[in-house]
């Protein structure tokens, strides 16, 4: 099962190194992770999304807390959060095929942010199921190249 | 103000953190440290002839006084032969700060001479490590370096100081200060799960305490023993938790574990409620998970969360400090018994005293040869169990914690997580400088002695009156007991007999060696050698097919276990 682990850390050097190695060292796989700034700038978030059992997450998480520079932990919950990942979709586009792709970004509001004769680039911002089906829709054109953010999640309401 | 370098800077915060001994090795990249070392009063450097060996000898250090080990070397190989050391006080959570120096700020990430990227190596087994890139960060990296090493779970810290750190100029007046918003270990238990644990252990009928080297860690040694007095509940230890519990009192019950006593490990088969603290459910003593102590309830004091949980089900975990929740626990325990009656375990405790009438620890005391088990009662008896006892690692390691009782909290120090072979003598030599008032004994094999032989002249010329007990077998014991019970005796690469004059090799150090192979002869040399101020080696020539028993086979239930009379041909 997937879990979103959203830790926040003292942002200094050697912070993002000292977890990722906590998680390879105890043999978690991480399925995607992503780092970015917070309200504050000596404090970074990472959004760390692991498949694992419950017991695992357990432990995963009271490892992290052992490592110095872990200020907080949050374990979100998937029905009481907002998840987002950005992607930049690549695809195979001629003339006559340019309509249709539109005509699929424009269903799943992604943006049109390059095109060129044969190909198309596509920015969709959504949660991973979204992104899925806009892929798996895209697949017949042709998929050149998928960049995506990894997942970012923000628990609902006032509590942080 | 006055301005010192980063050199002087460092060593001044040493000396306030109360710093005795560096164990340490120069090297080109810490020769700023090592000029400042030139003029310091307070604190004396210890010169290693190896940097693992340093790394060992604050970790010796530190077991035997419970004060912060220091050891120091310099960038590239320096910091790298640390690592084993490193690591090994990582595994018995042992408090140490590394120093390391390195290359200079401009040049890191180049590949310049002598460079390692030693933070990065070490993180998996330091608690926590740091690059100093600002000498203005220096008074506050050491003085966390030391609270984060000492604190909560103990652990090795790593310092790593680019040599233009070291050279740089800093206001003499500045004082370090912590700041570690992300770092608070909890120290009282929950007052709630103390209770729960109280009402569980008046209700259980056979429990044991199970005590670790967090007991001895967190100096809650007379708290537990204050505890066990008054419940009479009998306690068995892990390796490194020998002596959290005097070894000769009728409640010991000993160690458990794959060579652990008989006794101790039927007592987990039977027991219905397992008080562990400050251990962490090892392998090496429950063996096989998934038949250890069936029969148990588990309540799991550890000051580390992380641990609880991890390798065994618990049923009531406390998180907190040995010796806070240990006082917590007496007081909420005797409340029980005042309102409930006083509980009354004699009857299990009868049980175990004839389970260890039964099941004594053997040797063939008829024997002609020289048996590890004859040595080391006597060296028992020689020291009425008050000296420091260091051991190597294998078959040594074993019988040591088998025959040697210990009676004291931090007399037994031994590698026991990373099983480090040649750890005894440089932890000796750690221990020593901490308790000059104590005779301190390294129990060797002929393996272990022979990776940090070197360490002789470290000891010869501090003057320490380190004892070597080398039970020689000529072979890699333990590894060849292994081969001989489940590898058809196929002795892979494990004899070393014959290649070394061990007497030859201490007197060339200017140490003294005796030789001994026979038995009319142990009690005599062993009290001679107490006589002698200087370093001494024995090398008893031992049975070379001594093993240690009993024995639970890797993956076994620890119920099944082997005996001398099993496998003995
Ligand atoms: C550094 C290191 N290398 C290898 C081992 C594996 N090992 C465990 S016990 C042992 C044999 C030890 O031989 P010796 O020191 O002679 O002791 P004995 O078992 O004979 O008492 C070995 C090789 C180890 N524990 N540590």
């Amino acid at each position: 099962m997937n879990h979103i682990i959203s830790v926040l850390v003292e942002n200094k050097s050697g912070v993002l190194a000292k977890i990722s190695g906590l998680f390879s060292r105890r043999g978690f796989n991480i399925e995607s992770l992503a780092v970015g700034p917070t309200d504050d700038e000596k404090i970074a978030r990472i959004t760390i999304v692991v498949n694992m059992d419950e017991d695992s997450v357990e432990q995963v998480t009271k490892q992290l807390h052992k490592l110095i520079n872990v200020l907080k932990i949050q374990k979100l919950d998937p029905d009481y959060s907002v998840q987002r990942e950005l992607v930049l979709v690549k695809v195979n586009s001629e003339n006559k095929n340019r309509a249709e792709i539109l005509e699929i970004a424009n269903i799943f509001r992604a943006n049109v942010v390059d095109v060129t004769k044969n190909s198309i680039m596509l920015e969709l911002t959504g949660a991973g199921t979204k992104i899925n089906a806009f892929e798996e829709l895209l697949k017949p054109y042709g998929i050149l190249e998928v960049v995506g953010t990894g997942m970012i999640a923000c628990g609902r309401g006032k509590k942080t | 103000m006055g301005k010192i370098n980063g050199s002087q800077m460092l060593l001044k915060c040493l000396v306030s953190e109360g710093v005795e001994y560096i164990f340490g090795y120069p090297g080109g990249k810490v020769i700023p440290i090592y000029d400042a070392i030139y003029d310091e009063k307070k604190i004396k450097h210890v010169l290693v002839r190896h940097e693992q060996c340093a790394a060992h000898a604050a970790d010796g250090y530190a077991r035997a006084t419970g004060r912060t080990g220091v050891c120091m070397a310099t960038s590239g190989p320096g910091g790298t032969n640390l690592v084993t050391g490193i690591a090994n006080a990582y595994m018995d959570s042992v408090p140490i700060v590394a120093i390391t120096g390195q290359v200079s700020t401009v040049e890191i990430g180049t590949d310049s001479f002598q460079e390692a990227d030693i933070t990065g190596i070490t993180d998996p087994i330091t608690k926590h490590n740091y690059l100093i890139k600002h000498v203005k960060d220096l008074p506050n990296v050491i003085k966390e370096a030391f609270y984060i090493a000492s604190s909560g779970r103990p652990g090795p810290v790593l310092v790593d100081i680019p040599i233009d750190v070291q050279n740089a100029l800093i206001d003499e007046q500045i004082k370090g200060e912590i700041n570690l918003p992300g770092y608070k270990p909890t120290v009282r238990g929950n007052l709630k799960q103390i209770k729960e644990a109280a009402k569980k252990i008046h209700q259980s009928t056979k429990p044991v305490i199970f005590s670790g080297g967090g007991v001895i860690a967190s100096n809650a040694s007379s708290l537990l023993k204050e505890f066990v007095e008054y419940a009479k509940i009998p306690v068995i230890t892990t390796l490194l938790g020998k002596g959290s519990y005097p070894e000769n009192k009728e409640l010991s019950i000993g160690m458990a574990g794959m060579h652990g006593t008989r006794y101790a490990n039927m007592a987990f088969v039977e027991t219905d409620l397992i008080i562990g603290i400050g251990v962490r459910f090892d392998d090496r003593i429950t063996g096989k998970l998934s038949e250890f102590a069936k029969n148990a309830e588990v309540i799991h004091i550890d000051v580390d969360p992380a641990e609880i949980g991890k390798n065994v089900k618990v049923n009531i975990p406390v998180v907190g400090d040995a010796k806070s929740v240990l006082g917590d626990l007496i007081v909420e325990y005797k409340k029980i018994n005042e309102e409930k009656g006083k509980a009354d375990f004699s009857e299990w405790i009868d049980m175990i005293a004839d389970w260890k009438k039964k099941f004594p620890v053997y040797y063939d005391k008829n024997s002609n040869l020289l048996k590890p088990g004859f040595i080391l009662e006597t060296l028992q008896e020689l020291t009425k169990g008050e000296a420091i006892i260091c051991t190597e690692v294998g078959q040594n390691q074993m019988w040591a914690a088998q025959y040697c009782k210990t009676l004291e909290p931090r007399t037994f120090i031994s590698s026991g997580g990373l099983g480090t072979m040649g750890f005894g003598l440089p932890a000796s030599i750690g221990a020593q400088f901490g308790r000059p008032d104590k005779m301190v004994f390294d129990i060797a094999g002929d393996g272990s002695i022979q990776m940090i032989s070197q360490e002789f002249a470290t000891a010869v010329s501090n003057n320490l009156p380190i004892k070597i007990i080398l039970l020689n077998n000529g072979n890699l014991g333990l590894v060849k007991q292994w081969q001989e019970l489940f590898y058809n005796e196929r002795y892979s690469e494990t004899c070393i007999r014959g290649c070394v004059d061990f007497v030859k090799l201490v007197e060339a150090y200017g140490g003294i060696g005796f030789r001994v192979k026979e038995k009319k002869d142990v009690e005599k040399t062993i009290k001679e050698a107490m006589s002698i101020n200087n370093l001494v080696l024995i090398d008893f020539w031992i049975d070379p097919d001594e093993n240690v028993f009993p024995m639970v086979a890797p993956g076994s239930p620890i119920s099944e276990m082997l005996d001398h009379k099993q496998v003995k041909k």
